[in-house]
């Protein structure tokens, strides 16, 4: 017996909207960023999910492309904040604010 | 797979840079004085790369499997690019260490987001796109806080990073949903199936989210909060970059999927959507630029009304607009890193004299500065006889063919504003005594780059006709 | 079809309420005598130093990045490594060339971070 897909998409939707809200209401950099690889990784499910789905293999190579450009990202993130957190000892996007108008 | 040689010759571009960083890698691991020999190099790459793109302009083909066209405006595309980066390394020369610690990195960094750009110019898969668009963006998170001393490169690094990813995230999950509905991410398999998905609410998802992410890489309305910070706190000449080279392979590569889309008319489903962000970029970018006293805001503000007027040429959805956002695209590029190239220029140590206000007699000084940065005003603002002026009559043209009357009337609307803003620097050049004695730094690079940005101004103003008919015959 | 995962259910059921019923049987029927060495945080036998919130040296993220991108590269072989009989007999010698060439520009970047001094700990 095989779990229908649609299962697999309203579960990487639900996933990728938890991402979402996350980016949008969270105030740590480091959360922020955690999120957004959540919704990436929504993508993957979805990705997978097809893959499976179609018997078609295009759809898991994509998500070897999509976890190493998010292990990629992710080091540059990182790097960002950490630059960011040595001078100006805080990650608190709220406080991360002198560039406005 | 390579079949001959043949198909190495077509992509011998992506060749050159790809090859340019490995060998600036390699200089700099192993060369203590790294950035002559780094600059030189770039300038070598990035010239024999644009040069090369424009000799082959006419052998059109499509290689790997069907992964990557050459040729045709795909070359048109690769010349803007590498000629933009050509001009950005140029103006870099002495800015660097104007602005603070020269880092071995900038450079290797400059080609890499180059070669992204080329991809997502050539890409004929939604794997291409992919790679490419996060080769460039991860590129120039990384040239945006470069300076990791200085805080606002970080912040603003920090900013461009979070929001990127962000959008990178919708259009990974967009290319999800089209995968799984379409059953392909071959464009050209795309196109023959569209019609049979128009009805399919999860294909239409997929493809609104996928736009929705590339709205934010070509800074556009709904998702332009980052524009003006990033480009604030960036060093000048990468904003330069940004707002030229970013923003023109984020609309190729849309173009890409959209030609595949409208094919047919049946992608009119999304010219509500391209409508909505035109008019309201168009607007907002106008009227906010006016109230801004920091020329890098303003050009920023700027830079998302441009996005506006390139994207009516995507609701028009015909050929002409096609050939109208390109032909936009190098005018673009070419008046707007002037533009900041100047603006590179005049800035002080310590990211001083950015104010528009620093710009007051300018034309006593200077007038060779004065005279170059009221040609690329007047070009962005779009008076004629410059490239911007063609530029937007393009795309103004292609609307009104394709019955939006309107929407054109909103772009010369907005075209009218933004002439306050963009002429009031001028007017500040010329007819205002200067308050602070501001002098400009010497930089026989930088005034070569600005010269070559005016030139290619000039030029596409004067050939416009002979450039898009080159254009409209690769389409 | 929702029949079929009753029996992970009751698994569910029994680890729950197995779990919960040992803590709180201990508590209920256990004799209570606390004392302070009792009370103090366990460290194997240790005396507990400091709090938990310490600044890590930032060589731990640099060290941490660097291994993300040269951990995760090698996604990308295990696929070709599996496939490469059947690659070699469809496109022969440029099945090797191709991650050849990948694999050189991975030690590329490899090589820049070691002379870079990215792996020096002090």
């Amino acid at each position: 017996m095989t779990i229908p897909i649609e299962y697999y998409l309203a579960l990487s939707a639900f996933m990728f909207l938890v991402g979402v809200t996350g980016v949008l209401i969270r105030r740590n950099a480091i959360v922020v960023f955690m999120s957004i690889e959540l919704m990436l990784n929504s993508a993957n499910l979805t990705l997978v999910a097809f893959s499976s789905y179609l018997g078609n293999s295009v759809g898991q190579i994509f998500v070897f492309f999509v976890m190493t450009v998010a292990a990629a990202e992710a080091a540059v993130g990182l790097a960002i904040i950490i630059a960011l957190f040595r001078n100006k000892l805080t990650l608190n996007i709220d406080e991360i604010n002198i560039l406005k108008w | 797979m390579l079949n001959s040689l043949q198909d190495l010759y077509h992509i011998i571009p992506l060749l050159i840079v790809s090859g340019g960083i490995l060998v600036s890698i390699i200089v700099e691991m192993y060369s203590k004085d790294s950035e002559k020999i780094l600059f030189a190099l770039s300038i070598l790459v990035f010239g024999a790369a644009g040069l090369f793109s424009l000799y082959s302009v006419n052998n059109v083909s499509i290689l790997f499997n069907g992964m990557l066209a050459t040729g045709g405006n795909v070359n048109v595309f690769s010349f803007i690019f590498n000629i933009g980066a050509f001009i950005v390394t140029l103006l870099s020369a002495d800015y660097i260490r104007k602005y603070g610690t020269y880092y071995g990195e900038y450079y290797i960094i400059l080609q890499s987001s180059v070669l992204g750009m080329m991809l997502m110019a050539g890409a004929k898969d939604l794997f291409i796109i992919f790679i490419g668009l996060e080769l460039m963006s991860i590129s120039f998170y990384v040239l945006a806080g470069l300076n990791r001393k200085r805080y606002n490169a970080n912040e603003a690094s920090l900013k461009y990073f979070l929001l990127g990813a962000f959008a990178t995230g919708f259009i990974v999950y967009g290319i999800g949903l089209i995968y799984g509905t379409a059953q392909t991410t071959s464009i050209d398999i795309l196109t023959v199936r569209f019609p049979q998905l128009t009805g399919n609410l999860l294909f239409l998802a997929g493809v609104l989210l996928f736009l929705v992410g590339f709205t934010f890489k070509i800074a556009a309305f709904p998702f332009h909060m980052w524009v003006p910070d990033v480009y604030q706190g960036s060093p000048t000449v990468v904003a330069g970059l940004f707002s030229t080279g970013g923003k023109a392979a984020a609309f190729s590569a849309i173009l890409v999927t959209l030609a595949a889309l409208f094919n047919g008319n049946v992608g009119s489903l999304f010219t509500p959507y391209l409508i909505f962000v035109s008019a309201l970029s168009m607007i907002y970018g106008s009227i906010v630029a006016i109230s801004q006293d920091d020329i890098k805001r303003m050009l920023a503000y700027s830079s998302i009304s441009h996005a506006g007027y390139l994207a009516i040429g995507l609701a028009a959805g015909n050929s002409e607009g096609t050939a109208g956002i390109i032909f936009y695209l190098a005018a673009y590029s070419f008046m707007n890193l002037g533009a900041f190239g100047i603006v590179a220029l005049i800035e002080g140590e310590n990211e001083t004299n950015l104010s528009i206000a620093s710009y007051a007699g300018l034309a006593k000084r200077n007038p060779a500065l004065a005279a170059l940065l009221s040609i690329f005003m007047f070009s962005l603002s779009g008076i004629p006889p410059f490239a911007g002026f063609f530029g937007k009559y393009y795309v103004f043209f292609a609307a009104i063919k394709s019955g939006l009357t309107w929407l054109a009337l909103i772009g010369i609307l907005s075209s009218v504003i933004s002439v306050y803003f963009y002429l009031r620097i001028v007017v500040l050049m010329y007819f205002k005594d200067q308050g602070e004695e501001v002098i400009p730094s010497k930089s026989a690079m930088g005034m070569v780059g600005v010269v070559l940005s005016a030139i290619l101004v000039v030029l596409l103003g004067v050939f416009p006709g002979s450039i898009i008919n080159l254009i409209s015959s690769f389409l | 079809m929702i029949i079929e995962y009753i029996p992970i259910f009751v698994v569910l059921i029994v680890a729950i309420g197995f779990a919960v019923a040992t803590v709180l049987s201990s508590g209920i029927f256990g004799p209570q005598r606390p004392n302070s060495e009792k009370l103090s945080t366990y460290e194997s036998g240790m005396t507990p130093v400091g709090s938990t919130n310490e600044r890590v040296s930032v060589k731990y993220y640099l060290v941490a990045m660097l291994f993300i991108i040269f951990d995760i590269e090698v996604i990308f072989v295990y696929p070709w490594a599996v496939q490469f009989q059947n690659l070699f007999g469809e496109i022969g010698i440029s099945a090797f060339i191709s991650m050849f060439i990948f694999l050189v520009v991975l030690e590329l970047g490899y090589l820049y971070v070691y002379k870079k001094g990215g792996f020096k700990w002090d």
